[in-house]
């Protein structure tokens, strides 16, 4: 995966020095490991800073939103469907947006590396093929990456880039035989009580910090539900009913627009697995109207459109 | 002796269902009197945020009502309604609303017998489920976590 650090590099240089874009937005080394942050690189004696490796799982889409600049941007499968999604809402013009595509191998989650760890502080991460190699204070590991991968892209299914202007890389085999939704399905098989009781522990850790809906690259509203106040939709308070609401339609606005890229989840200080509400609504949108989101730029999103004959046995 | 009596909160399209509701009452046709009606220019209106508010502020379950398909005043809000509701149903009961709660019909303006019929089976499937909790703040929270708390520290102070 590195090896895209030089070609992101080149890429950088090349587009800035021939003014092709204003700027390029990848990443660059953190300031502890395994946290690799965005970066906005404006001049060409900055792409030195441009990295690449398995810690780049923020979603990049999130910078794009009302750009008004050419900026190039790198982006995994799942920022490639972001941005797709992002054009068809009229966020920007396609031809302001440079895409260096990166066929990925799925992100490591930094959190189950610490939790392999218990509690010995990750000096230094390196990657070496298939192995992260972890080193610190009397240690030294080495593990199986595709052990540590993040939950959502254990089970993706679009790795390689769906839109973009170059390819940092080969194409990567895609994963077919993976079950997207089989947590889904666990809680649909409880009943009601149970499923509400389910949610109810899943979201009490919850502090409303909003970093979920903020490192979401769909939502933009200017002005998001939770902070209209006439009417106020969401109450203010840490009740678990304004929590609740809050993920409720969080979520639904979300319907047949995520694309399952986990960035909400892995900005949660507090580990909670938002994507299973997402996830639900990504499973019913395939199912009843045969949609994913974020594979092909023509056609309307789902819920903008609608088919005469569409499913309708629960209306009396 | 159990006084309990479902409240449902019905958003009525104005074109149709809302009409209905009215032929209903000029036709004296009897349906329970648990409907609290709220008028709303289409079902296209219907935002989720209503039906979470509707909960919110003590009701026992929601029904929407509109145009059947085709019939929509404009054309086809009541189209984009269908699959909003669809998965707004499937959602809601996933996360533990009962299935009892929410309710859909398309009903024309002449249709007063359906609105009739279909309001008692609102009514009774909301009773069957019960009084709707979930969305009703019962503590006032942070007297909960402090008074317990306030009363360590004092005892550990003496
Ligand atoms: S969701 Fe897929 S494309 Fe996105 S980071 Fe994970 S594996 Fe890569
Ligand atoms: S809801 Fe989460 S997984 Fe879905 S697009 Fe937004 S950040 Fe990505
Ligand atoms: S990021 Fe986590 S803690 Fe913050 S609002 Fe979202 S779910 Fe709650």
């Amino acid at each position: 995966m590195e090896a895209y650090t030089k070609k992101i590099r080149e890429a950088a240089q090349r587009l800035l020095a021939e003014k092709k874009v204003d700027g390029v937005i990848g990443f660059r080394q953190g300031t502890i490991p395994m946290m690799s942050e965005p970066v906005f690189i404006r001049h060409v004696d900055q792409v030195n800073q441009l990295v690449w490796n398995s810690f780049c799982g923020v979603n990049l889409a999130n910078y794009l939103v009302k750009r008004k600049d050419r900026v190039a941007v790198v982006a995994k499968g799942c920022d490639s469907r972001n941005i797709v999604l992002q054009i068809q809402e009229n966020q920007f013009q396609r031809q302001q947006i440079y895409i260096l595509g990166a066929p990925c191998h799925g992100m490591v989650d930094r959190r189950k590396v610490w939790a392999f760890l218990q509690g010995r502080e990750p000096v230094q991460v390196t990657e070496n093929g298939s192995q992260l190699q972890v080193s610190g204070k009397g240690f030294d590991e080495v593990l199986p990456r595709q052990e540590f991968l993040q939950e959502n892209c254990r089970i993706c299914t679009h790795r390689n880039p769906v839109l973009y202007d170059e390819l940092l890389g080969e194409e990567v085999p895609e994963q077919s035989d993976v079950d997207r939704y089989e947590d889904v399905r666990r809680v649909e098989a409880m009943t009601p009580e149970e499923r509400w009781r389910h949610f109810e522990d899943l979201l009490a850790p919850c502090i409303r910090c909003y970093a979920c809906r903020n490192a979401c690259p769909m939502c933009y509203c200017p002005t998001c539900f939770v902070d209209e106040s006439r009417p106020q939709w969401v109450g203010k308070t840490l009740d678990a009913t304004d929590t609740r609401t809050f993920h409720l339609l969080r979520a639904f606005h979300l319907a047949g627009r995520c694309t399952d890229c986990g960035a909400c989840e892995r900005a949660c200080p507090m580990n909670i697995p938002v994507r299973q509400l997402t996830k639900k609504l990504e499973k019913d949108v395939k199912a009843l109207y045969g949609y994913e989101a974020g594979l092909v730029v023509e056609g309307r999103p789902p819920l903008d459109t609608y088919r005469p004959d569409d499913p309708q046995d629960f209306i009396k | 002796m159990n006084s309990w009596e479902p409240k449902i909160i019905a958003f009525l399209c104005n074109w149709c269902s809302y009409g209905a509701a009215d032929l209903a009452g000029v036709s004296r046709l009897p349906y329970p009197a648990n409907i609290r009606v709220i008028r709303v220019p289409c079902s296209g209106r219907i935002n989720p945020k209503f039906i979470l508010a509707a909960l919110r502020h003590g009701a026992d379950g929601v029904w929407v009502s509109g145009c059947h398909p085709g019939d929509c005043h404009y054309i086809e809000g009541n189209y984009y309604a269908r699959r909003k509701f669809a998965l707004l149903k499937n959602f809601l009961e996933y996360t533990g609303i009962e299935p009892g709660r929410l309710h859909f019909s398309w009903i024309s303006s002449a249709e007063a017998s359906k609105f009739a019929e279909t309001a008692r089976e609102v009514v009774e499937a909301v009773r069957s489920v019960g009084p709707a909790r979930h969305f009703i703040k019962t503590k006032p929270m942070w007297d909960d976590v402090e008074a317990p708390v306030n009363a360590a520290c004092q005892a550990e102070v003496g």
